[in-house]
């Protein structure tokens, strides 16, 4: 220290100004986003010091598109299009618990075969969903076969939905009262077969990526969400399960028929991010028994939806029910004042509450840990800005 | 469909093309065979049948197929042609476009996809022409340059980025006496040029005046530095066998066996430094794209980002080269070609067709076998890509120091052995005497 000071005094003699090396000057300060391929419609902005990062902002909000006072201006049916956009590859869960809540605000009572079809399809947008996440999963370690995998492989499913509902991405398939249309004949065989077939691709994502030495040396013991850390900062979905808490939304509040479905909740004790990286790998696994069980279980013939009022309506109250979504908990809280139009609308998305962990693990990680902590999040940020 | 313009006579038209011929023909009599001759005084030409060419008779050889083959075969021994075209820069160039295409076909079929699919000719060759459009795209599109770079520097790294890797390239021999420059220390000038890489890619990066080039020009110098060191011991125990630095005479002490028999363990370090080199998957850091955008390259654009890609294959090329010259035996191999391609005693125009007098059977299957092994080295190198992750800046460089080192020590010792015990080396009771 004492020869950077005679230097400065040097300096001063000679009229020079230099600069003290101070704390900040060590850092380096990286806008990650939103133009960024590692992250998404989204910024967090990094300070590095060298390699490791030593804070971390993240900036949500570029894809605010208030659909939360949208939903204000339309009746309780009007609002099912628009409320998918926020995640269009999980879209059938993100109106599941809207429908679920207008039901309870209007007294709908769901028919038994409608509610079936909407179990079975909303265990299949969630492999839509989980699949693009892997995919992109696969991208961020710099694995590109296991983006084109996933990517290939979901449009099994898609497919499925094309055919259960008539669109590729956005369904707009469960509305308050049940499903928009019957299941179209031989789906059931259809959806038979892409299951068996993709229960053996399932296996071949495991060798070539999560049994990969490079993958578990990149990914275990990278960003640990301890059990405590995660159930306060309030995580939800596979984020929560990979810290070692089994909770489910299809456990813990069954909604519709999954409480006659028999099937485990997935989670994992080592809390890092292979855990969060393999959990909705398991879910996925545990999905296809699920499907299975339902296609069983599904009553031969029946209505798919309830007899609703042009308008329908329910006295004034409120009403808040959530459902497990490829992101975790994703909960509907609606007031409504008796008239067709919902007073308001809030929507509790699993994507905001697993982001406010990112600068919990950032801080102290490496670089290039950054993409593999900030993906095993399970974070949609189009949905976390709604 | 094009119309006619109204005052148009066939007469005139007739006439234009005449006078066009009538130009051609007085400017090649007045301007284009007079400086054809100056030149052709000046160049050497070679003795043909005994007789040493004048202008007049190298002129002749358009219509006489006796002298073409022997004109030809003089030029492509002569340093200029080693330089441009075979085994120099346009040779290397058109390997390294085969690489490109064969990538992407590859890659698109591990991962259930197609690839390059319509950029064909007449229909056949599948995306075999996606490689020059895409050349054409880049050539043609504008070159930003950040506010703010280093404008010498930034020009400057992308020319300096091919030619390093052409000169790589002008030391590796392709057959006995085919290589463009055959210095008796051409492993060394090898490494000594690749060491130049890093300091290129800091360079770009420096002057491209923004943060993630800059981290990428970093994490580029830190795992070249890290990975140099057993890229040339690995080499080194190749040397100590082989008591030459000349890649020729290495190759050709390769006679009998191949080193990767009695070093496996050195093959493999150079290969894992030489991906860790040509900054390929699993070791493509410097241009991890979800950490740093595109590292080192992400202000490059057009035409820049095509020669340094260029410039990377072409390197691509140089190390496989390197490491068939190194481990596998370099050109040797069964003898496939038979002596001569026709009978010996031929009408003049049945020899031009049957090569004789241009044809040399060694050299043509040392070519052969040099490819063969070359391209399967090179589909080796892509492999990983399919199949592997990136890895981490810390995870590499412990790789690097502390592993592929010690590794690289292990078969020192055994070459050391092999000399000592007078198993190879110099009248060892393996080698050719």
């Amino acid at each position: 220290m004492a020869d950077l000071e005679d230097r400065i005094r040097e300096s001063q003699r000679m009229g020079i100004q230099i600069a003290k090396e101070s704390e900040d000057d060590r850092l380096m300060t990286l806008s990650v986003g939103p133009q960024h391929p590692g992250s998404g419609h989204f910024r967090f902005v990094v300070k590095l010091d060298g390699d490791y990062i030593v804070h971390c902002d993240p900036d949500p909000g570029y894809v605010h598109r208030g659909e939360e006072k949208m939903c204000e201006y339309r009746n309780f049916i009007q609002n099912i299009p628009h409320l998918e956009r926020p995640v269009i590859h999980d879209s059938t869960n993100i109106t599941y618990s809207y429908s679920l809540a207008v039901e309870e605000l209007t007294g709908i009572q769901v028919p038994r075969r409608g509610q079936f079809i909407r179990a079975i399809a909303s265990e299949l947008n969630r492999q839509i969903y989980t699949l693009y996440w892997l995919a992109i999963y696969g991208i961020f370690l710099g694995h590109s076969t296991m983006f084109m995998w996933p990517a290939g492989d979901r449009e099994l499913f898609i497919d499925l939905m094309e055919a259960l509902t008539g669109a590729r991405v956005t369904h707009a398939f469960n509305i308050p009262g049940g499903v928009r249309n019957d299941i179209p004949n031989g789906f059931k065989d259809k959806c038979l077969r892409q299951i068996t077939y993709y229960e053996k691709r399932l296996k071949e994502y495991e060798d070539i990526f999560y049994n990969n030495p490079l993958v578990r040396q990149r990914t275990e013991g990278v960003g640990i969400l301890t059990k405590e850390d995660a159930i306060n900062l309030g995580v939800t979905g596979s984020v929560l399960r990979a810290s070692g808490v089994p909770y489910d939304i299809r456990k813990a509040e069954p909604y519709d028929v999954y409480n006659e479905i028999d099937f485990k909740v997935q989670y994992m004790q080592t809390a890092d991010s292979f855990a969060r990286a393999y959990v909705p790998f398991l879910d996925m696994r545990e999905s296809c028994h699920i499907v299975r069980q339902l296609l069983d279980k599904m009553p031969e013939s029946g209505e798919v939806r309830a007899k609703l009022q042009a308008n329908p309506r329910g006295p004034p109250g409120e009403a808040y029910r959530r459902v497990e979504s490829g992101r975790g908990a994703l909960g509907y809280y609606i007031i409504s004042d008796g008239t067709p139009k919902p007073y308001r609308v809030k929507i509790s998305v699993g994507s905001f509450r697993n982001m406010l962990a990112l600068p919990h693990l950032l801080v102290g990680a490496k670089m290039g840990d950054m993409p593999v902590i900030y993906w095993a999040l399970n974070y949609w940020p189009v949905e976390a800005d709604r | 469909m094009a119309t006619l313009p109204g005052e148009f006579r066939f007469g005139n038209f007739f006439a234009s093309i005449i006078w066009v011929i009538l130009v051609v023909i007085v400017i090649l009599t007045l301007i284009v065979l007079p400086l054809l001759f100056v030149v052709l005084f000046y160049t050497p030409l070679p003795p043909v049948n005994g007789e040493v060419l004048t202008p007049y008779l190298f002129l002749t050889s358009i219509v006489d197929p006796t002298r073409t083959l022997p004109i030809i075969n003089f030029y492509i021994h002569q340093i200029p042609f080693k330089v441009i075209v075979f085994p120099g820069f346009i040779f290397a160039a058109i390997v390294a476009a085969a690489t490109i295409f064969v990538e992407r076909k590859f890659l698109a079929k591990m991962q259930l996809r197609i690839g390059p699919f319509y950029a064909g000719v007449w229909g056949i060759g599948e995306g075999i022409l996606q490689l020059a459009a895409d050349g054409l795209k880049l050539i043609s599109k504008e070159i930003l340059v950040p506010s703010g770079a280093d404008k010498p520097i930034f020009w400057a790294t992308p020319v300096a980025f091919v030619a390093t890797a052409a000169a790589v390239v002008a030391l590796i021999p392709v057959a006995p006496g085919w290589v463009v420059s055959n210095t008796s220390v051409g492993l060394i000038a090898v490494f000594a040029i690749l060491g130049f890489f890093p300091l290129i890619a800091l360079l770009f990066s420096w002057a491209s005046n923004s943060k993630y080039p800059f981290i990428g020009g970093l994490r580029a110098l830190h795992q070249m530095i890290a990975f140099e060191i057993p890229f040339i011991l690995s080499a080194l125990s190749v040397v100590i066998l082989a008591g030459s630095l000349n890649l020729t005479e290495i190759a050709q002490s390769q006679h009998t066996f191949w080193y990767i028999i009695f070093l496996p363990v050195s093959a493999f370090v150079f290969f894992i430094s030489s991906l860790a080199e040509l900054e390929r998957v699993p070791f493509d850091l410097p241009e991890a794209e979800s950490e740093i955008v595109a590292g080192w390259l992400t202000e490059t654009s057009g035409m820049i980002y095509g020669l340094i890609q260029l410039g990377s294959y072409l390197k691509v090329y140089a190390l496989a080269a390197l490491f068939v010259i190194l481990f596998l035996g370099g050109w040797h191999g069964p003898q496939i070609f038979p002596p001569q391609l026709g009978p010996p005693n031929a009408i003049p125009i049945e020899k031009m067709l049957t090569l004789q007098g241009f044809y040399e059977y060694l050299t043509a299957n040392a070519i052969f076998w040099f490819l063969v092994k070359t391209v399967i080295v090179i589909m080796l190198m892509i492999l990983p890509r399919g199949i592997s992750p990136r890895i981490r800046i810390d995870i590499l460089l412990h790789t690097g120091w502390y592993k592929l080192i010690v590794l690289a020590f292990v078969n020192m010792f055994v070459a050391l052995a092999l000399i000592y015990s007078g198993v190879l080396g110099p009248g060892g009771s393996l080698s050719i005497h």
